[in-house]
């Protein structure tokens, strides 16, 4: 057990400090996302950028600072900017799921072109995953892409799709080989969401926001060449896409943030003039949730170590999502408890504004639950544990309908 | 940074469960559990041979000099087997007391004959682990008064050791003039607890420390995230047992661990428990090392992995059915360690308490 940072780290921790010192008041609010960045934003990704600080391991060519892969830097950089409470650079689909994958299996012209304005925050992506039809069976995507004349025409809908409505780009699995099993019959194309035919329809969802989309393909045109890999192969690259799924490790520090704001929240809020965390049912939830916080940034520490000796986590990683959203639900929910009735009005300042705090917490109690049923809900979280972790055997297939 | 346990740990920890499931089977399990004295001598001289005495003594006084993450590896196991033998008390904040609260010479004293296996000590607070119980002790003159109930690792100790309200501590013989001991057998027949009345006993006072609350705490703390480590094994026994039986047990034609109702609880189960073990060991390092956080995670770690433990005992005894509710599986003698553990140096309620103080958060007047 060391929990000590070596000398490398230390001097990485101690020139992050000196960063944050210097520039820290240029940082844009933390949180909020969700929406094209401001030009604030993406002056701080730009700087982020010239340090080496987000797009690390990036080789230069293609705008990064060209590292070596190392989870402990990556902690590192993630706990001293959770520390500070500054925000630590985008995280959104293109940057965390389409240039990883570009970056293994994209060509040398599709990597210049999309991954320096990407992860500059200048090329916004969407992801064209899931369908009315298939939320959980992805490999089962039925819109179609057919070539003809030199482009892929693609017709069929796409749902769940975050950022459709600013997205500048999207990657698409599409089937483009319908006579070929499921899983082979798969392309990954990249494309404008400008292009003539598609439809985009922002879906409202319970917080107000239109977080998600719809998206429609009527006849949309796009040129041979936007294929990753090649044809049938899509599920692989999709894969590839999942590979990269980032081990969470900033979560804990979002986590430990969240806890800490709760506290303030409750020292600071009061009924009738008494303290909240003097009230022995308020501080009790609150102490009950520390101890939960503790826990797992504490087994957040054994998986860090466990991935940067590449040992395999096995059960120990596949409760993290469960658990994890679980437990940030369980610390919004105290926060809309403690704001009480004085936290009801609610009014969403819209995509570009700052929201107050009250409308923030709210937000984030209901996108918690959205964070349950998105990327695998609980209940699939629940059977992977089960099946694959405690290799307890499977449901028995029952009769479909048909 | 590292994050988790050494090689030596690992092999410690592999020697001493295979010990433990060589030495005790079921069947022996149950013999020793029967008279509920918490002790065996047979065993006791196979942990002795193993150095579980000297583990955490210095090295100079004949131990291994190991610290307080070691003593919880060891715990756990010892909670995996349901082991009967006096840990925590004897082998964990006794030597800590000494090492703590103690003179050099009265050091050199005890030390030696706790790694040697020698003397037994049991460890009893007036007051400050916050148990429910008598529990008041003073010492006048060289002479220790007072009761204490439940008292854990009693059952063959050849020494009380006892932290008076000013954090100092007494030592006496058990078999000193003035010193009575009541033994009960406890829901946990591994592991019995004791009332003991002192009349006027002739004591040794331990009164080395500078600051002798914080002493006591910090030997109280151990004694706490050691306990929490021996919840841990015992609910992982209780989560393995049940995974296997899931896999075995047939009803309406299908194996239950197939039903999602039976496959989330124990989903659920190793949500919860997996979390507790990372925290056991950082709670153990902070009493090793990180001197700022050692007393809010000993606090926290004794409260959360009782409360996620007794989830697990809960669930894990369904999994069962009507078979883990019976005394043939013996599964109880983990259901009931578990709630041993939970009451002893202060329930979950009380150590959220002393969180929450540490902290500030005061109540209302």
């Amino acid at each position: 057990m060391d929990l000590s940072l070596s000398e490398e780290y230390q001097a990485l921790q101690a020139e992050i400090r000196s960063f944050i010192a210097q520039h820290g008041d240029k940082s844009p609010k933390v949180g909020g996302g969700r929406k094209r960045p401001d030009q604030k934003t993406l002056d701080w990704q730009k700087r982020l950028l010239e340090h080496g600080y987000v797009g690390r391991t990036i080789p230069a060519g293609y705008g990064g600072a060209g590292k070596t892969p190392d989870v402990m830097e990556a902690a590192v950089i993630a706990a001293e900017f959770a520390r500070a409470n500054v925000y630590a650079g985008l995280t959104n689909q293109g940057i965390s799921m389409l240039v990883p994958t570009l970056l293994e299996v994209g060509t040398e012209e599709q990597k210049r072109q999309y991954v320096p304005p990407t992860i500059r925050g200048d090329l916004i992506w969407c992801q064209g995953y899931s369908e009315p039809g298939n939320g959980s069976d992805l490999a089962n995507a039925q819109t179609k892409g057919e070539l003809r004349d030199g482009f892929w025409v693609v017709n069929g809908q796409k749902i769940w799709t975050s950022s459709a409505h600013y997205a500048d780009m999207m990657f698409l699995l599409c089937r483009t080989e319908p006579e070929k099993s499921k899983h082979e019959g798969l392309s990954y194309l990249l494309l404008s969401m400008d292009s003539p035919g598609i439809d985009r329809r922002p879906l409202k969802t319970m917080t107000g926001r239109s977080e998600f989309n719809e998206v429609f393909f009527t006849d949309v045109k796009i040129p041979e060449t936007q294929i990753v890999l090649g044809r049938g192969k899509g599920w692989y690259v999709a894969n590839v896409t999942l590979k990269h799924e980032r081990l969470m490790i900033g979560d804990a520090g979002k986590m430990t943030a969240r806890l800490e704001q709760l506290i303030k929240l409750l020292q600071t809020s009061e009924i009738n003039g008494d303290r909240l965390i003097g009230m022995a049912e308020f501080r009790d939830r609150l102490l009950r949730l520390q101890g939960e916080v503790i826990a797992w940034k504490a087994h957040n520490l054994r998986l860090l170590t466990e991935a940067a000796q590449g040992a395999a986590s096995g059960v120990k990683r596949m409760i993290v999502k469960y658990g994890g959203t679980m437990l940030g639900f369980r610390l919004s929910s105290l926060a809309v408890d403690a704001l009480g009735a004085a936290g009801l009005p609610y009014e969403s300042a819209g995509e570009d504004a700052e929201d107050d705090d009250a409308t923030t917490w709210n937000i984030d109690y209901m996108y918690d639950v959205g964070l349950m049923i998105g990327g695998g809900s609980n209940n699939i979280q629940k059977n992977i544990i089960g099946e694959r972790g405690l290799d307890l055997p499977r449901e028995p297939k029952a009769a479909g309908r048909t | 940074m590292e994050f988790g346990l050494s090689l030596e740990q690992r092999q410690f920890d592999d020697s001493l469960r295979d010990f433990l499931k060589d030495r005790l089977p079921m069947d022996r399990l149950r013999a020793l559990a029967e008279p509920g004295v918490g002790f065996d001598a047979d065993l006791w001289d196979g942990v002795l041979q193993l150095g579980l005495p000297g583990l955490l003594v210095p090295e100079r006084f004949g131990g291994a000099g190991l610290g307080v993450l070691d003593a919880a590896v060891a715990s756990e196991a010892l909670g995996a087997a349901a082991a009967p033998l006096p840990f925590t008390g004897s082998l964990v904040m006794a030597p800590l007391a000494f090492i703590h609260s103690a003179t050099e010479s009265q050091q050199d004293e005890y030390l030696p004959l706790i790694a040697g296996g020698e003397i037994r000590v049991a460890v009893a607070f007036a007051g400050l682990a916050g148990q429910s119980g008598a529990a008041s002790a003073s010492l006048e003159n060289g002479r220790l008064s007072g009761r204490i109930s439940g008292v854990l690792d009693a059952g063959a100790a050849t020494h009380f050791l006892v932290y008076l309200p000013d954090g100092n501590a007494a030592v006496v013989e058990a078999s000193a003039t003035g010193v009575t001991t009541t033994m009960h057998r406890s829901i946990d027949r591994t592991r019995p607890v004791a009332d003991v009345t002192f009349n006027a006993a002739s004591a040794q006072r331990l009164a080395a420390a500078n600051a002798p609350l914080a002493a006591a705490r910090r030997v109280l703390d151990a004694g706490r995230v050691v306990l929490a480590a021996d919840t841990l094994g015992s609910a992982q026994t209780m989560l393995d047992r049940a995974v296997a039986f899931a896999k075995e047990r047939v009803q309406f034609g299908r194996v239950i661990g197939s039903f999602q109702g039976v496959k989330y609880m124990l989903a659920d189960c190793v949500t919860a428990l997996e979390p507790c073990r990372a925290m056991v060991w950082y709670a153990a390092h902070a009493q090793d090392g990180l001197p700022d956080e050692a007393r809010l995670t000993a606090c926290h770690a004794k409260a959360h992995v009782s409360d996620v433990a007794r989830d697990v005992a809960r669930m894990t005894t369904e999994t069962h059915g009507g078979m883990g509710f019976t005394d043939l599986l013996g599964l109880h003698y983990w259901f009931k360690r578990i709630s041993f553990n939970r009451q002893i140096l202060g329930g979950p309620e009380r150590c959220r308490e002393e969180a929450a103080a540490l902290q500030g958060w005061t109540l209302n007047a």
